[in-house]
């Protein structure tokens, strides 16, 4: 049983917090958020040593979300967010080799090195956006897509606190609910758009609110820093708001905002320390009160599902196989430059040529390709 | 037969409908309404509510959604009442649709067209006169199309419509109503034009004009002109397609010609024309050519109201016919 103050409602009955889930699947949630955990650490480490270059946008501390969410859903449905992908991009289907091989902009990466850290799909997942709001009306149109073709499946399109402010979310909103579309929108509330704490940029942080008509589920996976609450940061709750948005969706009562409140321990990016605009003393509180990874390890001792010594060896393979993942990547070359030509047009369609940096740098296309 | 170019827009997407399932159309008053500018009339009886969207007017939120769909799968014609109205959207058009494919290394295609009128329509002010083809045309990824007569639009909407990459299909709300000779094959539901193919509209020998758009008459009335009044052969080239350009086209006529003059309706400062000469001064046809090549553009002048000035703003018939003889010294 999740505690009481667990979700907050909109417009709408909140899920039940009685949560049904076996032994397998706790372990499963829990070697997933440290396999998660593990890989953007590797990331943190290649980036210092200058491996990966750009942006690079990690999510230590918001495991939960993309991990909680996959516990909920089915390969049909679709998930599509911004830059902080990386742990969606495997959650749906790829690899942990081939996240950290395209963030060296490797061949092995999962866009074959062409997209970097901000830019990796799978056939359930559409990246991996770079404009903070333009993924939100973009999943608004795959949900149109999965209605359009009478499939029985949902979009959860996730964006930002900072994200939440743009015209174009409230654009996608109000469309959603007018054709009904199953859309689940997710604001990832981390609390701080780049280095802006959510006060200083919207009017209403209750994000949950917001869709105006289209009821709401604030997921209080971790309440405000001023609260000190047990247990809040809460992969289950997650799973639980994640599995009753899905139903509400495919019952075809159309679109739901649903806000998961998290908190990330780094810096909005690689460049930024974190540390200018919160304390580091936020920060250790929510690491040391309020981790996700502690917290469920935690219910997994008290309810005696497995010992710590199987967590142990869980946390023990996790590090190896982002080692190996690591090791493998950095073998993996960088693409081929005729690849610098390629997927520009679809395969076949392209114009007979591109050219490059001067008129004796072009590329001919075969026109049997 | 005839058709007008407003017919011809209409029967291609009737057609590629009926052909394929997965082709909707969603924009401003597209569908009850029949389009502002009638040219989605009919779809709506014909193919019903969820083929044919009405949207809120929210252009970045109804441009990323047609992407998002198309990434999903689908093939959306996205009609915007007016390119003018795009500007809103652009990001969703130039970053989420015209990038994606390449940034998933091929993974994920995005089979959508936007369409609707561009450039100046009559006394409409600056807001809404202005011409996208060179804002489009620079970013690799994108197809970028400008039709003329009736069977560009059929024959290339359609192709664009079956074309599984961005395609920014650029109409002329002053063409929509006018009217062209339709041959039996053009007529035909497997009509098709190629994108990235350039017509020789009119052959000459003495000096090649390169237009799109509605320009494409007023260059052939020009060059009419010049034939009646001095014997003189202007070769008048249709570009229909922005990018890719075929600018071998191009430089098959200069060779033959020596001389080269672009027509375009954009803003004179970095624009198709300004590109076609680029170009053109890069390639061999530079050697054969026997004056500099020159523009007729737009002004460099946001469009006025009235219509005295709004007539300095564009280019027409006699300005064209008179650039034309001054470059032959025939002035």
């Amino acid at each position: 049983r999740l505690p009481d103050e667990t979700f907050h409602s909109y417009r709408c009955e909140p899920p039940s917090l009685e949560v049904e889930v076996t032994k397998d699947q706790l372990v499963d949630m829990y070697q997933n958020m440290v396999r998660m955990r593990r890989m953007e650490q590797a990331a943190d480490a290649l980036y210092k040593q200058k491996l990966i270059r750009g942006f690079c946008h990690l999510a230590i501390g918001q495991e939960a979300v993309a991990v909680g969410m996959e516990a909920s859903i089915s390969p049909d449905d679709r998930v599509i967010t911004a830059y902080r992908c990386h742990t969606f991009a495997v959650m749906r289907g790829g690899t942990i080799k081939g996240v950290i091989a395209e963030l060296m902009g490797r061949v092995d990466g999962m866009s074959y090195g062409k997209g970097g850290s901000m830019h990796i799909f799978t056939p359930s997942f559409f990246g991996g956006n770079g404009i903070v709001g333009a993924q939100v009306p973009v999943g608004a149109g795959v949900a149109l897509a999965q209605k359009y073709s009478k499939k029985k499946a949902t979009t959860f399109a996730l964006y930002g606190d900072g994200a939440s402010n743009q015209g174009q979310v409230f654009e996608a909103y109000n469309m959603a609910k007018l054709w009904n579309l199953p859309c689940v929108f997710v604001c990832e509330n981390n609390k701080y758009g780049m280095g802006t704490p959510a006060e200083r940029s919207s009017q209403n942080t209750q994000y949950f609110t917001r869709g105006d008509q289209i009821p709401g589920l604030q997921d209080r996976v971790d309440l405000s820093l001023t609260h000190a609450k047990v247990n809040a940061m809460d992969i289950l709750a997650v799973k639980q708001a994640t599995a009753w948005a899905r139903e509400w969706t495919l019952s075809g009562k159309g679109p739901l905002v649903l806000e998961l409140v998290t908190y990330r321990y780094g810096g909005h990016s690689m460049s930024d320390p974190g540390t200018t605009y919160r304390t580091r003393e936020e920060i250790q509180q929510v690491r040391s009160e309020r981790d996700v990874i502690a917290g469920l390890k935690k219910n997994i001792l008290e309810w005696n599902v497995t010992d710590e010594d199987s967590l142990k060896a869980i946390d023990k393979a996790a590090k190896e196989e982002v080692d190996a993942a690591v090791a493998e990547a950095k073998q993996s070359p960088m693409p081929d430059l005729k690849e610098f030509w390629t997927d520009i047009y679809y395969k076949g369609t392209e114009p007979p040529f591109m050219r490059g940096r001067e008129k004796e740098e072009f590329h001919v296309y075969s026109p049997s390709a | 037969s005839t058709m007008t170019v407003r017919e011809a827009l209409n029967a291609a997407m009737e057609e590629e409908m009926l052909r394929d399932e997965t082709v909707f159309v969603m924009g401003e008053e597209v569908a009850r309404y029949n389009g502002a500018y009638k040219v989605t009339k009919g779809l709506l009886d014909k193919f019903g509510e969820d083929r044919v969207i009405d949207t809120p007017i929210t252009e970045m939120g109804f441009a990323g959604m047609a992407v998002g769909a198309a990434l999903a799968g689908l093939r959306p014609v996205c009609e915007f009442m007016t390119w003018n109205f795009a500007m809103q959207a652009i990001d969703q058009i130039v970053n989420s649709g015209g990038k994606t494919y390449y940034m998933s290394g091929g993974n994920v295609p995005c089979p959508v067209v936007f369409r609707g009128p561009n450039g100046a329509a009559a006394g409409v002010g600056a807001q809404h006169s202005q011409d996208y083809a060179a804002w489009y045309g620079s970013v690799p990824g994108l197809k970028v199309i400008s039709p003329w007569s009736a069977a560009d639009c059929k024959g290339l909407l359609k192709s664009a419509i079956r074309d599984p990459n961005v395609v920014c299909f650029l109409e002329n709300e002053l063409l929509y109503g006018v009217s062209f000779p339709m041959t039996k094959e053009e007529m035909s539901e497997d009509f098709l034009i190629p994108i990235g193919k350039a017509k020789i509209e009119k052959e000459g020998s003495d000096l090649t004009v390169v237009a799109h758009s509605k320009m494409v008459t007023h260059s052939l009335e020009a060059a009419e002109i010049l034939e009646k009044e001095d014997g003189i052969k202007v070769e008048v080239i249709n570009l229909r397609s922005i990018r890719p350009l075929d600018i071998e086209t191009i430089i098959t006529s200069v060779k033959k010609t020596g001389h080269l003059v672009t027509v375009e309706g954009g803003f004179p400062a970095f624009g198709v024309g300004s590109e076609i000469i680029a170009q053109i001064c890069e390639s061999p046809a530079f050697d054969y050519l026997d004056a500099p090549p020159e523009r007729v553009t737009g002004a460099d002048v946001p469009t006025p109201y009235a219509e005295t000035l709004e007539s300095m703003a564009f280019p027409d018939t006699p300005l064209i016919a008179k650039v034309l003889k001054r470059h032959l010294y025939r002035q």
